[in-house]
């Protein structure tokens, strides 16, 4: 199992024979298009590190993922097509912006659950009080 | 408070605490697969990676053959590990076309002459373009594709020993 994880984890590891994309680390000259780019780029996941959007991820993929972004910005992509694009290939899992979908009910649904039971607590107490 | 309710707090940390422990025990897989499966390859023409041999475009990948379009670089050490792999599947008569990434003509040449070449085509992706849009998301993987240009299955990671009569198999349904 470590072993195997250990052999996954390596092509991680290992840097190409490469300097970064074009545009991974450089600020697009427009800055409404680089705004756009750079909200985007914090609401999509890296593929190598798993945790982090590729707005911070150093990995070399997240920077060619930059590279992509800001190229199609450019050319006057909206920042919706380009995530939808992502979401067709990867799956909503690179997007870390909540969808409607069933699997993310819970998600909406626990704060307004936690609300109520809240109020349900106050009123309970304020009651009891009342009484004695 | 009644006594149920004030179990809450001890059932919900219990709750999490298994929850961890689950993690801890079974791991998630960090796989990312690609949803492009069953799907046609996306359009993209790719220049040659080394001077002797072509680029790759998708249009290559939908000759009625079945193939297989191994993502890879010199620069990953688990592509080394598969590369013995795909000479036996070549050698049994698997066409093996390739997309670079990141690389140069000098590391692949060297990387080609030191562990085998396999691949008909060789395409250069410089800026991983191409394997963002097939939805790859690592070093190496490797597609099987039917005759019309289909994506049907995707391995993750070095292919091994173990996966050659499968693949074999899986190329004989592509046909």
């Amino acid at each position: 199992m470590f072993i195997a994880l250990a052999i996954l984890t390596q092509p991680l590891l290992a840097d190409s024979n490469l300097p970064p994309a074009y545009w991974a680390n450089r600020q697009l000259p427009d800055a409404a298009q680089e705004a756009k780019a750079r909200a985007l780029m914090e609401e999509l996941r890296c593929l190598v590190c798993q945790g982090q959007s590729i707005a911070d991820s150093d990995a070399e993929l997240a920077g060619d993922m930059r590279d992509l972004v800001r190229r199609r910005i450019a050319a006057g992509e909206k920042p919706s097509a380009i995530r939808a694009w992502l979401i067709q290939r990867y799956g909503t899992w690179v997007s870390y912006k909540p969808t409607a979908e069933a699997a993310a009910w819970p998600l909406w649904l626990a704060p307004l659950a936690l609300i109520m039971i809240g109020v349900w607590m106050i009123r309970r107490r304020i009651r009891l009080k009342a009484r004695r | 408070m009644s006594r149920g309710l004030r179990l809450i707090p001890i059932i919900l940390l219990l709750w999490l605490v298994a929850g961890f422990a689950w993690r801890i025990v079974r791991p998630p897989d960090p796989a990312v697969p690609s949803q492009l499966i069953s799907r046609p390859v996306p359009q993209f023409a790719l220049p040659a990676a080394l001077p002797a041999k072509p680029g790759l475009e998708s249009a290559d990948l939908a000759t009625g053959e079945p193939k297989l379009l191994n993502v890879f670089a010199s620069w990953c050490i688990p592509c080394a590990s598969e590369a013995d792999v795909l000479s036996e599947l070549r050698r049994r008569g698997v066409k093996i076309d390739a997309i670079a990434i990141r690389d140069t003509p000098m590391a692949i040449s060297a990387f080609l002459a030191r562990h085998g070449d396999p691949y008909d085509r060789i395409g250069a992706d410089e800026r991983s373009s191409v394997q963002i849009s097939l939805g790859s998301s690592g070093v190496p993987e490797t597609f099987v594709i039917d005759g019309h240009g289909v994506m049907r299955h995707q391995y993750l990671g070095p292919l091994t020993k173990a996966n050659i009569p499968g693949v074999l198999q899986q190329l004989d349904e592509a046909r």
